[in-house]
């Protein structure tokens, strides 16, 4: 089946005729709701609010919430210190197992990690707000404007980090705060990675995660270099030749694709391009359709449907192929989508993208259902969706093209950068870490990925 | 439904709860307000001689604990500082208005047998219900050689007991410091010098706190602080025990219970070690008149549930359990139970028994889940882990060897001293 005019297949659309095709258009809402709409989504709580909530954590020995955390950051002792009005020793709490800790507070599944885990869950179904609460205190430490780790002396080793996206941040803060000299080379012009291009404006509202690079870097022995990208300016044989150590924290650069006709239409774009496009100009230059059609299961289909609903589209459906429960996207954030007056359809896959000359106008789908032996099959049921645009947010991809443009080549296995506990690769002296080796995909993920690669070269160098 | 009436010192009152003498008795307009919540009775604000005394501005400080604001509370006011003639135009105005109310009347005025013959004629012209002597006030009276520099010396206790019988047909009450060493020997002095009942605790001394940016005590008047009288719910347990000792000392001596009581539970508690009735201070400047609603609700509901038909019916009913420590039974042990099922995994039993305790809880991890076991051998019974446990009924206390004889220090072994049994 390929891309044809929805007239050619005669199927009943049910949905209204006669509008106008490809409505496409920037600027849909006048700039004081675009202000309001990308604002913080979740204000932080009040100084008063955060004393009420620090003081209903118990304190728990061996608490489950750090077990929870991928960098174990030390909760109830951060939350106390709140309490006791510490918030200086709350913030290097927080940072000195997470310097993107408050990223990690905007960002974080916390329902799915620390806040799921907190004993409170198991008694009254209310966790405490650990997110919110480490927000309050990494806010009051970035707005007091001192970094809260000195730099040891320095070693005179030097250490580049490809990739200034959170797991290359922590590894660079890491190794920088043990003296040592960090080069990061940054394919793109700002650094942050994911926290800069990749995350709803409303998550990180204020240039947050510029914000809060300024600050990491303030402890100083970090160089970032932009514009320079692995495979292009320079291979991994150079850069092994001239450092101590490297540490790859690449990302993911490639996108899957739906493998339909039609995705060459000019409104079917990547989601994460989408999003990355709201991070960088202003809200009232990014082309919305009045009617959106987002395919995925993940955050990144919920952050671009829900921003493509608050940018001022009047129809956003997400469809995914499986339940909500097999969404990776949580139950917080579907209902946060739901909230923002997102229909999210579940079981349902695109079969064909339906089209006049260049210009997407609906979609068909089929229904989806799971076969006796547990596999996803396509029924004959379909439906039409007319669609001004579509999103495609159906994952994410390893590209190894540019680590491959080197004589020696660190192992990689399913698609993903193979490293040990130490976030060693197969290669001497060069480690990876974040989106790009095996895991959960994840910001806080990424920066343990960083720590532990810091730590493991500063071990490495120094023994 | 139970019968709240009480009777304290031969003054009714509709119900147990009084305003103890206090800012919230201090002027007619509180006290008509009390009484339309519903209050039982007040205590007016401590009068003296004219001309009044003067407050100063930062009278009170408060303890907040865990974010629980006035936890405990203390003040540096005085006795009132209104001419003693409003006051008392006042008084007689209320006990007119309020007939079915008490209306105690608090003094406080020189060491002098004058001075004490001349005020309880002007008082006892007001009809009110009788006196309380205000022994205990522990802050810038007592330096007047007032309140508790009275209450502190058993024999001036006794003394101006005696004069007020003497001069008026009034009851009079005794209010007892909390600042000494024993409580019996003034509650004891009160009783020769004939008083018709005592009240107490009045306040502790007490620093509620240091402004660390001032380096003032707290609170602060000017840059300078001095110590002021504590009270509030932190202050409860002193009150239980000095009410309870005197209980058990003297049961026919009458007493009004004060200290920290805040709610219904708390009153229940005071009359079951010996009050025949309770006064209220911090809850009410704290939240309000409107409590008393609950406090009477919530009494007579309980009395109900446990078939207490009356306050007297109850009133001293704990005091044949309260003991001397030899007389414990060295023979009871218990251990504590973890209900598994309703265990959160906070770990509490186990760090404070792990690091200060006896060892006796062991963490565990069973497939991966944390488990929190009590190992009997080690368990003392001491309670930490009942109490520190943040789920109600997870942990339980259980008793063990119940066929045991009892055996108590004045029989053990171990002492030296001990007891012989009869041969």
């Amino acid at each position: 089946m390929g891309a044809r005019t929805l007239t050619e297949t005669g199927t009943e659309t049910g949905t209204e005729t006669g509008t106008e095709i490809g409505d496409i258009a920037a600027g849909r809402l006048d700039a004081t709701r675009l202000a309001e709409n990308f604002a913080d989504a979740h204000p932080p709580l009040t100084p008063a609010q955060a004393v009420v909530e620090a003081n209903r954590c118990y304190f728990c020995h061996d608490a489950p919430c750090v077990e929870a955390c991928p960098t174990g950051i030390d909760v109830p002792s951060f939350i106390r210190k709140i309490a006791t009005g510490n918030p200086r020793g709350s913030a290097r709490t927080i940072l000195e197992a997470n310097i993107l800790g408050g990223s990690c507070a905007r960002v974080c599944p916390t329902e799915e990690l620390c806040e799921r885990a907190c004993v409170h869950t198991a008694q009254e179904h209310k966790p405490i707000q650990i997110g919110a609460l480490q927000r309050h205190a990494t806010d009051w430490l970035m707005a007091q404007g001192t970094a809260p780790f000195a730099r040891a002396a320095a070693t005179g080793r030097k250490i580049v980090v490809v990739g200034a996206g959170p797991a290359g941040l922590a590894c660079a803060h890491g190794l920088a705060r043990h003296g040592h000299d960090v080069t990061i080379f940054e394919m793109r012009p700002k650094p942050g990675g994911l926290n800069e291009y990749g995350i709803a404006a409303y998550k990180v509202a204020d240039d947050y995660a510029q914000r809060e690079i300024a600050f990491i870097l303030t402890i100083g022995g970090i160089t970032i270099e932009y514009d320079k990208a692995l495979g292009r300016d320079f291979t991994l044989d150079t850069l092994r030749r001239d450092f101590d150590a490297v540490f790859l924290g690449l990302g993911l650069a490639g996108v899957n694709a739906l493998g339909l006709d039609g995705e060459e239409f000019t409104s079917v774009r990547d989601a994460i391009d989408f999003i990355a496009e709201l991070r960088q100009m202003p809200k009232d230059s990014v082309a919305v359709g009045r009617r959106v059609v987002v395919i995925g299961g993940g955050n990144t289909a919920i952050d671009a449907a829900t921003q493509a609903r608050r940018l001022g589209a009047e129809e956003v459906t997400i469809v995914y192929r499986r339940g909500p429960e097999h969404m990776t996207a949580t139950g917080k954030e579907q209902q946060w989508a739901q909230t923002n007056n997102v229909r999210i359809r579940y079981w349902a896959a695109p079969t064909c993208l339906f089209g006049e000359e260049t210009t997407l106008t609906d979609v068909e789908f089929a229904r989806t259902k799971l076969d006796p032996s547990g596999q996803l099959t396509l029924t004959d049921e379909t439906f039409v969706l007319t669609a001004d645009m579509l999103l495609k947010a159906i994952g994410q991809t390893f590209v190894s093209t540019p680590i491959q443009r080197a004589d020696d080549v660190p192992a990689v296995r399913n698609g993903r950068i193979v490293v040990d506990a130490e976030r060693r690769t197969t290669l001497p002296g060069v480690y990876a870490g974040g989106d790009c080796v095996p895991g959960a995909d994840l910001t806080v993920t990424a920066v343990q990925d960083g720590k532990l690669a810091a730590a493991a070269i500063h071990r490495q160098l120094i023994g | 439904m139970a019968n709240l009436t009480a009777n304290f010192a031969g003054i009714r009152s509709p119900n147990p709860f009084w305003l103890a003498s206090a800012p919230p008795t201090d002027k007619a307009f509180n006290v008509a307000r009390a009484f339309k919540a519903g209050w039982g009775g007040v205590v007016w604000k401590t009068l003296g001689e004219d001309p009044p005394i003067v407050n100063v501005s930062s009278r009170y400080g408060g303890v907040s604990y865990n974010g629980t604001r006035v936890a405990g509370f203390s003040n540096i006011e005085l006795i009132t500082d209104r001419p003693l003639q409003v006051n008392l135009d006042e008084i007689k105005q209320i006990k007119r208005d309020w007939p079915d109310r008490a209306v105690v009347v608090s003094l406080m005025v020189p060491c002098t047998e004058d001075s004490w013959q001349r005020i309880l004629a002007r008082v006892e012209d007001t009809a009110c219900d009788g006196v309380e002597l205000n022994f205990g006030c522990p802050h810038g009276m007592s330096e007047r050689d007032m309140g508790s520099a009275v209450g502190q010396v058993p024999e001036y206790v006794e003394m101006v007991t005696r004069w007020c019988k003497q001069h008026t047909r009034m009851p009079v009450i005794v209010k007892l410091t909390p600042n000494v060493t024993d409580i019996l020997a003034p509650a004891a002095a009160a009783k020769r010098g004939g008083a018709d009942g005592v009240s107490l605790i009045n306040t502790l001394q007490a620093i509620t706190g240091v402004n660390l940016d001032l380096m003032a005590p707290e609170p602060v008047v000017d840059g300078l602080g001095s110590h002021g009288g504590y009270c509030g719910p932190a202050v409860k347990p002193i009150a239980l025990r000095m009410v309870a000792d005197i209980a058990r000392a003297m049961p026919n001596l009458q007493v009004s219970g004060i200290g920290g009581i805040s709610v219904w539970r708390d009153a229940a508690e005071f009359i079951a070690l010996g009050a025949a009735n309770v006064q209220v201070c911090t809850a009410a400047m704290h939240r309000g008149f409107k409590i008393v609603e609950d406090m009477i609700d919530g009494l007579a509901n309980w009395m109900d549930d446990k078939s207490w038909p009356s306050i007297e019916a109850m009133r001293a009913r704990a005091i044949r359990n309260y003991v001397h420590w030899s007389d414990l039974n060295l023979n009871y042990k218990t251990v504590a139970r973890i209900d598994q099922d309703l265990c959160i995994k906070c770990g509490l039993c186990h760090i404070g028994c792990e690091d200060t305790s006896h060892q006796a809880i062991a963490a565990l991890r069973v497939d991966g889940q944390r488990r929190y076991e009590v190992i009997d051998a080690e368990c003392v019974g001491c309670n930490l882990c009942f109490l520190a446990c943040p789920v109600d009924g997870c942990i339980t206390m259980v008793r063990q060897n119940t066929e045991a004889a009892v055996l108590t220090w004045d029989h053990h072994p171990n002492n030296p001293l001990r007891k012989e049994a009869a041969a």
